[in-house]
């Protein structure tokens, strides 16, 4: 079961996502990204079984560049991103839906101004200050609620998260050791930690 | 892009000008240009850019004093909150086009919960016109358009399209009869200073294309480029007397509230009110 936060903060957001790629009793994978970049400065963090997590979140993320490519350069807005995501999980929703649970974080150029988005796998739409997704949230939302505040700095947004990842290896069953976080800010999507390195084959 | 036809190639056109899918052999579509010259025939529609907005002044041609209006009008349309367009030519062949445009205006908004911008909007009424001159062996659309619209990226713009699917952007310009008349009006007064008492100079010209590094160009407003565009239809309309009865002009600025854009199309007497100050202006100038 995945495991997916978003903290936004003043000139930012936060997104951090367990690295486990597991079914049944096995565990396949320990150093899955599951941050994926969907433009220079977003990304999304998505957790649903393997195929549509990949799937979807590509499929988004090429839609998006294909828009770029298309408009001489110009970028999708982070509101325009997570409402084209809507309405791709809400059309396939009564077909074959997309189950993925995800978390939108992006920086807006144009604005100034960070956004987080909550959608989950019935293309619900919510923009929100934080969330998690999965059985963290209930473990952890309640600790966002009280560290959460307006103005927060890139460090104390991390230290949110933090704090919610230290909750959930003292208290949830599922042993998820490695987490990556990454961070969106003017200057794009960088990674500010990982547990272990997605490059490793 | 679209030169007149030479005489010489009249003859050869004959062969190859029946359908759209045929290239004659100098490489010319020749139902697109004959497309392009029915709109030589329209109403005249002038279209501005101006520092907070954008005004768009078309002729209006009453065909009969019986005509009972059926549309608040025959030139003007309104596309989305934020883009409009101004028609020479065909208008049934028009209207098909302007259903294009608002469609993919509301889908586009359906899909990102935001507002097209303004080219991509153009860009797919060309698209759409552009199909129609290579595929299908039907005949292309005989309309050529203005259309003005606002967005966060680019601010105001202008653009015209004709059948061809071609479009670009403009600061001003002219479509319809007489455009070529107008167009030369604009290229002297568009970013020109108004003229004062005390210019006893000869009065600057600025280039609109030529030299835009050697001279900043003046944007007017609204309310001067309005008198600017009765001017240029005054000319174009076969240099009549300009009546506001013969003369639509629209403007579009941003809302006073701030959400969004506002469209008008000035009443008989605001109208009024244009037309008296260019023939004032004009008077006065004739006295200096």
């Amino acid at each position: 079961m995945d495991t997916v936060f978003g903290v936004k903060y003043d000139g930012g957001v936060v997104i951090a996502a367990d690295q486990g790629n597991a079914r049944s009793i096995l565990m396949y994978q320990r150093n899955l990204d599951k941050v994926v970049p969907l433009s220079s400065h977003s990304a999304v963090g998505v957790s649903g079984p393997n195929a549509d997590l990949v799937n979807f979140s590509e499929y988004i993320q090429k839609n998006i560049a294909l828009y770029e490519l298309s408009n001489d350069g110009m970028k999708l807005s982070t509101h325009a991103q997570a409402n084209f995501m809507r309405g791709e999980l809400a059309a396939a929703l009564r077909r074959g839906p997309y189950q993925v649970n995800v978390l939108l974080g992006g920086y807006d150029e144009s604005t100034e101004s960070s956004s987080l988005y909550f959608l989950d796998y019935l293309a619900s739409l919510q923009k929100v200050n934080y969330g998690c997704q999965g059985y963290a949230s209930s473990f952890c939302l309640s600790i966002m609620d009280r560290d959460w505040k307006e103005g927060l700095t890139e460090d104390e947004a991390v230290a949110i998260v933090e704090h919610c990842m230290q909750e959930l290896h003292t208290r949830f069953l599922i042993a998820q050791p490695n987490f990556i976080i990454k961070v969106i800010d003017k200057d794009g999507v960088k990674t500010s930690k990982f547990g272990a390195d997605p490059a490793d084959t | 892009f679209f030169s007149p036809t030479p005489l010489l190639s009249l003859t050869m056109a004959r062969r190859y000008d029946a359908s759209t899918t045929t290239f004659s052999p100098e490489g010319r579509l020749h139902q697109v240009e004959y497309a392009i010259e029915a709109i030589n025939n329209a109403g005249t529609c002038v279209g501005i850019l101006a520092s907070d907005g954008i005004v768009m002044a078309s002729e209006k041609r009453v065909t009969s004093g019986l005509l009972a209006p059926s549309k608040t009008s025959e030139k003007t349309y309104k596309l989305c909150d934020h883009a409009a367009c101004t028609v020479a030519g065909l208008t049934a062949d028009a209207n098909i086009l302007i259903d294009q445009a608002r469609l993919r205006a509301g889908r586009y908004t359906y899909q990102y919960q935001e507002a097209i911008p303004v080219e991509q909007l153009v860009e797919h009424v060309c698209n759409y016109k552009q199909a129609y001159t290579q595929y299908g062996g039907l005949r292309p659309f005989g309309v050529a358009f203005l259309f003005a619209g606002y967005d966060s990226h680019h601010g105001f713009q202008l653009y015209q399209s004709d059948p061809s699917g071609n479009y670009s952007g403009w600061k001003a310009t002219v479509i319809g009869a007489n455009n070529q008349a107008g167009k030369s009006l604009l290229k002297t007064e568009y970013g020109a200073k108004p003229k004062s008492d005390d210019d006893d100079d000869a009065p600057e010209e600025m280039e609109t294309e030529e030299d835009p590094a050697e001279e900043e160009i003046r944007v007017p407003d609204v309310t001067e480029a309005l008198r600017l565009a009765v001017k240029v239809l005054s000319k174009t309309m076969d240099g009549t007397v300009p009546s506001p009865e013969k003369m639509e002009l629209f403007t579009m600025t941003l809302a006073e509230d701030g959400e969004g854009c506002a469209h008008h199309i000035l009443t008989e007497e605001e109208s009024k009110k244009v037309v008296d100050d260019v023939e004032a202006e004009a008077a006065s100038a004739g006295d200096a």
